[in-house]
Order: structure tokens, then C-alpha cells, then sequence
């Protein structure tokens, strides 16, 4: 099977929010290749007729009444953030080129 | 002998019954904390005001006559994935480390609701992830058997509390082996339920289709009770079972006779003769008190690991997308909002949680999805119609816990998928969502634990529990904790010792 390259490495730790050195890229790329040789025995499984497991209840929706009930107190959350204003949390720019 | 060194349910009459305080309980475990910490490094976080306040409010409802429930005074030791309102709740991660939950976790809730003592937070493989604890961000826990040895992981603090005496009862999670694995390492019990069984709000998730909570005794009677009080619907869960919760004490006793039992033949080549010889001797011993055994071979649980390794990252990787350091814990700064997340979790998260989270984005990635994920999905299924076609001729299965028993400090650190291999006996039940139970059975040639597991089909606690019990009933003197930690024989010692952190600030929801 094909190894996968540094550039594809590179574009996954980009969808994953990772910001990752060379030298670690590099070798996540190789543990990420070994990693998909040894479960190479998956792939190759006949599963036409079998159906995938998400998960394992034989449960469907699940509902609770729409009912207002209490939450977590505002302050006490916000106090964990690492940074608010104006009870809010807040964030460096989100929208235009970086500075 | 001390109180706590007798069971659990002993334990909690006496503090009932007002023979001893749970004050002076917690007092005594807290010496025994502090004596061995510096050596094992158990725990994250010790709960001193929490638990003296909490063990004063038993007392004072038996002062004033009320029961303080089937756990008064019990003190526990809870994995630092669960949630404890006031008190730093870290996964063993540098991102989550000054974070103080706004809420308690459900199984916090009930155990206080029993009269237990939350004594403190045990360490564990960062966000549950690895089989030693030697991915803690805070130094590695160590095994009281052979200091020089790993606990097993990931739930390595609270299987190493309960070994050294140091707590009675402890919780931990259990996402491909995190309870059972460090449970025969250390010479304990440890029970992984039906998923579903025990609620997970409150619990950090790693992968939530297969995490669930469960307990760590001395004896499975100890480990029985703790599920008793744990489990039950939870409506904050939506994947929790709505059933009353199960009664698992009071069968214990009844034997195996006329009990089918299956030993698992395919695990047995792929594993160390001590971990191999324990699963066929607890098997000849379980005939031997009336139970008819036959070995079966069931070759789609060697299809689980592989699975394992493509669906636990895949779902770990969209839960921990939560830790952008935006709502609470990490943050380091940057010019525009992507590049703060980016570097913030660069810097938050240990080795291993990176590599989970790259595998895990790669297999959900355009163009891979079908190929990795989809059909690791199919193989679940095939996995689980192979165990429901072994439950039709069994009413339990015998397996070994683990490839070996514990290994050195920096002996699988280098390899990854080394390290993954001691998951193989255990993942299988995580991905089928069925109960499992580790009990030691046997020591090996360098005198350390080796467990041997239960298997049942869902919801089948009870038959489970009895199984072991008849086990533990016959297992060989010796093979079990509680033990005062003894120095390394023959492994290099490395890492281990403080785990200091201030703690303070923080908040997430996670979990359930």
C-alpha cells in the first residue's frame, strides 16, 4: 500500500488545528504510514453485505420534554475562559488578513 | 487490622454503626496517601478540604440519625477524567491544567450521594490515551508491586490506589482497556459495564461510543458494590440504559455450576505463557467447581485492535476539537483566531494525543472516510455477530486480560503500535459495547499479577460478577493487593515522583 507524504501530513495537522514543527511532521508521517499498514487487514475485509456499527445500543432518538430548566451560572463559566469582555469570550481576529 | 484493609461493605457498617468515624477513616487514609505518594505518584490531586468536609457531613447525618447511604465514609479515588465541581479535573494534560470544573460529574454525584469520600484525582495517560501512564503531562505513575514497572494504563493511578491500600475503592474509564489492562497489573479488580450501564456526564471524552466508567476494588465484592451505587439511568446521558440500576452483591455466592463457559482459544498464541496459562487454569478451575468448559475459537476478536485503532482516534479527534482555547483552559496567543487554535493545541497536547488526533483526522478526511472509518465500522459489526454467535452456545467467555504482565518504564514508549498491542485482549468488548471483568489469578515468574477476564454479553453483570467471584475464590494466595510498594527487582527505574501543579481557573463541558 501507498505511504503517506509529508505534504498530506502537512495538510492533516492543518484540518486537525495542529501547528507542528518539520521535524514532528516528519515523523508522524512515518508512524501515520506504519500505523495504516497495520491496520491494512481492515480494509481488505469483504463487507458488501454487512452494515457499520456507530454505535453499540439498540437505542434511536432520544427526547426529554422542552422544558426551561437551570444552567451552568454564567460567571463560573466565563471565569474559566482565558479571556472575556463583556461576558463574552473573546477571540483574536476572526475575518481579514492577518497583521 | 485496619478497617480499611477489610471490604467495603464492612467498612461502611462500621461507619454506620458509629464503631469508627468517617473522619477518622479519611485521616488514616490521607497518612497512608501522603507516606506513599512520593513514591507512586497515584494521584493528580488530593481532595483534603472536599473529602474533610464531605466525611464530616457523614458523620453529622448519623449523629443526627439519617443514613448516609451503603458507601458512608468509604473514601474514593476518582480518575482525573471526571468532572468535580471546585476541583481541577486535567485528563493528565498540560491544555486542561488549571481547570475547575463548574459541575459534577453524575458518578460524583451519586458516590456523594452514598456517603463515599472523594479523596482525590489519580493520574492517567493524557485524556485516557495509552496503556501506562507514562503519557501523563504530570510524570508516570508507579506500579507498588515493582516500582521500576509501569501500573498499566490509562487508568494506572486508580488501579495503583486500590494495590497499595492506599484508597479501598476507585473509579476509572475504560475506552479499549483502561481499567481492565492496569487491573491485572496491579493485582486488583476492574470492571468495565455494558455501555450505557454507568452515566457518562461528566466524564472527559476520548471516544464516546466505547467510553465507559467503572470500578477498581480489592476483592470483587468491593468492585460489585461501587458499580451498584454508579449505575442506573441517567437522563443527562442520552446513551445511558434506561433501567433500574442492576443487583450484583447478593448473587455473588451462587457458584458456576451448570454455567457454560467458553475460553477464548484465539488470544491464547498471541500472548506471554503467564498471561496464557492463567486463562486455562482459571478455566480448569471453573470446571472444576462445576461449570462446563470448552475452548472456542472466535478469530474476529483479532479483527478488533485494527478496528479499535481507526475508530477510538477518529472519534477522539472530533471531541477534542472542543480544546481550541477559546472557552477555557490553554491559550497561546496569536495574530488571527486559526493560528491562536493552532498553536494552543500544539502546545497543549502531549505526543500521543497529537499522533490520535492525526490519525484520527486522517481516517475522517475526504477521500479516506469509507475506506478507514466506514469500514472499520463494518468490521464492528462483523465483531459483534461473532460474539452473539458465541453467546448462544456460552453463557460467559474466559480470556486472558493482557498480552504480559507489567512491563519496564520506557520499555513500549519508542513504538507506538507496541504499546497499542497491550490493548488486544480487552478491545474487543469495548466495540461490541459488553461487560468484562478483570480478576487476578496468578503470579509470574518475577512474582508480579496476572488477571484473567470475564466476558458476558450485555447487560450480563451479574452471571459476570458471580464467575469472577468463584474465581477469586480459588485464585492462589498471594496474587492480589492490597501491597506495600516494594523497589525494583530487575527493571530500570526512570521518570515517576511529583506531579505539583497549582490549580485554579478553567471550564469545559464534556462528556455524556
Amino acid at each position: 500500500m501507498e505511504r503517506i507524504s509529508i505534504d498530506e501530513a502537512r495538510h492533516v495537522a492543518r484540518l486537525a488545528r495542529l501547528d507542528l514543527a518539520d521535524g514532528e511532521l516528519d515523523k508522524l508521517t512515518g508512524e501515520l504510514s506504519d500505523l495504516l499498514e497495520h491496520v491494512e487487514a481492515i480494509r481488505r475485509l469483504d463487507t458488501a453485505e454487512v452494515p457499520p456499527t456507530a454505535h453499540p445500543l439498540p437505542l434511536s432518538n432520544v427526547f426529554r420534554p422542552d422544558e426551561v430548566r437551570p444552567s451552568l451560572e454564567r460567571a463560573e463559566v466565563l471565569a474559566a475562559a482565558p479571556a472575556t469582555e463583556a461576558d463574552r469570550f473573546l477571540v483574536p481576529r476572526i475575518l481579514g488578513e492577518a497583521p | 487490622m485496619s478497617l480499611l484493609d477489610g471490604g467495603v461493605a464492612e467498612l461502611a457498617a462500621a461507619v454506620r454503626s458509629r464503631q469508627v468515624s468517617a473522619a477518622e477513616v479519611l485521616e488514616e487514609a490521607l497518612a497512608r496517601i501522603e507516606e506513599a505518594e512520593t513514591e507512586l505518584h497515584c494521584f493528580n490531586t488530593v481532595m483534603l478540604e472536599a473529602a474533610r468536609a464531605q466525611a464530616e457531613a457523614v458523620d453529622g447525618a448519623i449523629a443526627a440519625g439519617r443514613d448516609p447511604g451503603q458507601l458512608a465514609g468509604v473514601p474514593v479515588a476518582l480518575k482525573d477524567n471526571m468532572c468535580t465541581r471546585g476541583t481541577p479535573t486535567t485528563c493528565s494534560s498540560k491544555i486542561l491544567q488549571n481547570w475547575v470544573p463548574p459541575y459534577d460529574g453524575t458518578v460524583v454525584r451519586r458516590l456523594a450521594e452514598a456517603g463515599a469520600v472523594a479523596v482525590g484525582k489519580t493520574n492517567l495517560d493524557e485524556f485516557a490515551m495509552g496503556s501506562s501512564t507514562e503519557n501523563s503531562a504530570f510524570g508516570p505513575t508507579r506500579n507498588p508491586w515493582d516500582l521500576g514497572r509501569v501500573p498499566g494504563g490509562s487508568s494506572g493511578g486508580s488501579a495503583a490506589a486500590v494495590a497499595a491500600g492506599l484508597v479501598p475503592l476507585s473509579f476509572g474509564s475504560d475506552t479499549g482497556g483502561s481499567i481492565r489492562q492496569p487491573a491485572s497489573f496491579c493485582g486488583v479488580v476492574g470492571v468495565k459495564p455494558t455501555y450505557g450501564l454507568v452515566s457518562r456526564y461528566g466524564l472527559v471524552a476520548f471516544a464516546s461510543s466505547l467510553d465507559q466508567i467503572g470500578s477498581f476494588g480489592a476483592t470483587v465484592a468491593d468492585a460489585a458494590l461501587a458499580l451498584e451505587v454508579a449505575a442506573g439511568h441517567d437522563p443527562l446521558d442520552s446513551t445511558s440504559l434506561d433501567l433500574p440500576a442492576p443487583r450484583l452483591v447478593e448473587a455473588l455466592g451462587e457458584g458456576v455450576e451448570g454455567l457454560r463457559v467458553g475460553v477464548v482459544d484465539d488470544f491464547l498464541a498471541e500472548v506471554a505463557p503467564s498471561c496464557s496459562l492463567a486463562a486455562v487454569a482459571a478455566a480448569e478451575a471453573l470446571a472444576a467447581a462445576g461449570a462446563s468448559c470448552e475452548n472456542v475459537s472466535i478469530p474476529e476478536m483479532l479483527l478488533g485492535l485494527p478496528a479499535y485503532y481507526i475508530i477510538a482516534p477518529a472519534e477522539a479527534s472530533s471531541n477534542l476539537a472542543r480544546y481550541d482555547g477559546v472557552r477555557y483552559g490553554l491559550r497561546v496567543d496569536g495574530p488571527d483566531v486559526e493560528t491562536m487554535n493552532a498553536r494552543t493545541r500544539a502546545a497543549g497536547f502531549g505526543a500521543e494525543v497529537r499522533r490520535r488526533i492525526m490519525i484520527g483526522t486522517y481516517a475522517l478526511s475526504a477521500g479516506y472516510y469509507d475506506a478507514y472509518y466506514g469500514q472499520a465500522q463494518r468490521a464492528r459489526t462483523i465483531l459483534i455477530r461473532a460474539f452473539d454467535a458465541a453467546y448462544e452456545r456460552f453463557d460467559v467467555l474466559v480470556a486472558p486480560s493482557t498480552p504480559s504482565s507489567a512491563f519496564a518504564f520506557g520499555a513500549k514508549t519508542e513504538d507506538p503500535i507496541e504499546m497499542y498491542m497491550s490493548d488486544l485482549c480487552t478491545i474487543p468488548s469495548n466495540l461490541s459495547g459488553h461487560p468484562a471483568v478483570s480478576v487476578p489469578f496468578a503470579l509470574d515468574s518475577d512474582g508480579l499479577p496476572v488477571g484473567v477476564q470475564v466476558l458476558a454479553p450485555a447487560l450480563g453483570e451479574p452471571v459476570m460478577l458471580r464467575v469472577a467471584a468463584a474465581l477469586e475464590a480459588v485464585a492462589p494466595p498471594g496474587v492480589r493487593g492490597p501491597v506495600r510498594p516494594a523497589a525494583s527487582s530487575s527493571a530500570v527505574a526512570t521518570g515517576g515522583g511529583g506531579g505539583g501543579r497549582a490549580g485554579e481557573g478553567g471550564g469545559e463541558v464534556a462528556g455524556g
